[in-house]
């Protein structure tokens, strides 16, 4: 099943989805060393988001965030791709700047946490299994 | 959107890696916000300085965008972690300073003047009314917008960087007229005077906005206010409420421009009083003293002087300020009569962005900005006083 949605930085990837239904910031909210969600209360406290497709609605947070997600990368710790309902400057400036595939305008309903996706950045499409 | 041949250059990777990636951040920000087109800009103002902010991380991306990128248009820099002459006097560690000027020498080579300070409106970067920048620093975005009249976007580190690198922003949001009404009205009912006082103003218009999921106010009731009152009130209302742009009636110059908004919040003595009980910890013990939040202006610095003149500070008291500033002060004798009564300039830097977590455990100054990083950043207790409350706690 493939889902239509907009570029927001190139770069074609697979790999395990992983959801939430809750935003994400980048500063703080994430350890960078780790890779693992630190915020108290988040869906996806104490997960790792190493080398996964996230799936998230929107970011939150500090404009900082855009130079941690450019800090795990660089450290391989960073996600594979992005998939936002709703992109925001800190996650887009932070896509740009890490050269982290990114896509948003998705709607995220039929993406579940495990399933193998792939992420067609300069496309602006999602393929998630039928 | 459109670009020109020469931005399309920039975008392919004409002029290198640097201003390429600089266009790329761009132009993806203009087409996420639909942007017809891409203004030129007549300064920037980058944030993301201090190193305990930026890490090896935001180090590894300024080399790489110093890298044969340079600035287009006049660009100067928010504060840095620590005084570049006094780090040791304010007692940051040698490590910390090491690192520290390799930020500020990855910005010297793209060409941006260290000015680190928050306040570029008073140390020669000041445009005009109606002139687009690409700033960042939520308190001088406010400044601009508001005070002044000249057009910016809230931007963040990478993106002001680009900015400057290229010369251009996209057309969006503030820069477009009708992105710059009034969304509600708020009629201050009670007299407000000095820096604290404008800071509390400025946390109870930004909390209502914030419930009300509004940014830009539209506020009567003020008859004069002077920069420095506005400055304070600037940083608070950006803290508190992420306001970019508010009209204040008869003071800033697009007041007349709009129609008030119909939706009206009245704030009296009792809203006044709340904001003001929450920007003081029950039970504090005041360590540490601080005024120059955003970064205090030669006529701060110099009442601070008449204040302190022949007095003897018992806590540690900062001065945060610009170096050009700091030289007017050094030129005119303030600093002699501040540093003889025991208080330390730390020009450059600020208590926000420094890093002295665990150094202190209750502080006190004139700026509801400062309360609010304080006690988030470096948890101490803080109290919020004016100049004068807060030279007397420093020397009883």
């Amino acid at each position: 099943m493939k889902l239509e949605g907009r570029k927001i930085y190139q770069g074609t990837v697979t790999a395990e989805a992983l959801v939430t239904t809750q935003g994400i910031s980048f500063y703080g909210g994430v350890d960078p060393d780790t890779g693992i969600v630190t915020e108290v209360g988040h869906e996806l406290e104490g997960q790792s988001i190493i080398g996964k497709i996230l799936v998230f609605p929107e970011g939150k947070g500090s404009t900082v965030g855009s130079y941690t997600m450019y800090r795990m990368k660089k450290g391989n710790t960073a996600p594979a791709a992005i998939i936002n309902e709703r992109i925001d400057t800190i996650i887009a400036v932070g896509c740009i700047i890490s050269e982290i595939p990114c896509v948003d305008m998705i709607n995220l309903n039929p993406i579940k946490t495990g399933q193998m996706v792939t992420v067609n950045g300069a496309e602006g499409l999602v393929e998630i299994p039928d | 959107m459109k670009l020109t041949p020469e931005e399309q250059d920039m975008l392919n990777g004409k002029y290198g890696r640097a201003v390429q990636k600089s266009m790329e951040i761009l132009s993806t920000l203009g087409d996420i916000y639909k942007a017809e087109r891409m203004i030129d800009v007549y300064s920037v103002q980058i944030a993301g300085v201090s190193y305990s902010n930026l890490g090896e991380a935001g180090l590894d991306f300024l080399s790489e965008m110093a890298d044969g990128g340079t600035v287009r248009v006049l660009t100067t820099l928010n504060p840095a972690g620590m005084d570049r002459d006094n780090w040791q006097a304010l007692g940051i560690d040698e490590e910390f300073a090491k690192n520290q000027n390799r930020v500020l020498d990855a910005f010297a080579k793209m060409g941006v003047i260290a000015t680190a300070s928050c306040t570029p409106y008073l140390i020669g970067n000041v445009p005009h009314f109606g002139q687009h920048i690409s700033w960042a620093e939520s308190s001088a975005v406010c400044y601009s917008n508001s005070v002044i009249g000249a057009r910016t976007n809230r931007e963040g580190g990478p993106s002001a960087i680009a900015a400057a690198l290229t010369g251009k922003t996209p057309e969006y949001g503030y820069h477009i007229d009708k992105n710059r009404h009034g969304q509600v009205l708020f009629e201050v009912e009670v007299p407000v005077t000095g820096t604290a006082q404008y800071g509390v103003l400025g946390k109870a218009i930004g909390d209502q906005l914030d419930q009300l999921g509004k940014k830009i106010p539209y506020i009567t009731g003020i008859s004069s206010a002077t920069v420095e009152e506005l400055k304070s009130f600037c940083a608070s209302i950006a803290t508190y409420g992420g306001t970019a742009l508010f009209h204040m009636e008869d003071i800033t110059p697009e007041a007349r421009l709009y129609p008030k908004p119909e939706d009206k919040v009245v704030i009296n003595k009792d809203i006044m009083d709340k904001a003001k009980a929450e920007l003081t910890d029950p039970d504090i013990e005041i360590d540490f003293v601080s005024i120059g939040c955003p970064h205090a202006s030669i006529h701060e610095i110099s009442n601070l002087a008449k204040l302190l003149k022949g007095k003897n500070v018992t806590k540690e008291f900062w001065v945060t300020t610009g170096r050009p500033t700091k030289r007017l002060a050094d030129e005119a004798g303030y600093t002699q009569i501040i540093e003889k009564a025991g208080a330390k300039f730390a020009a450059d830097t600020c208590c926000v962005v420094a890093p002295i977590t665990g150094r202190f455990k209750g502080m006190m100054i004139d700026s509801a900005k400062a309360c609010y990083y304080v006690r988030a950043r470096h948890k101490y207790k803080i109290k919020i006083g004016s100049i004068e409350e807060c030279v007397v706690e420093a020397t009883k």
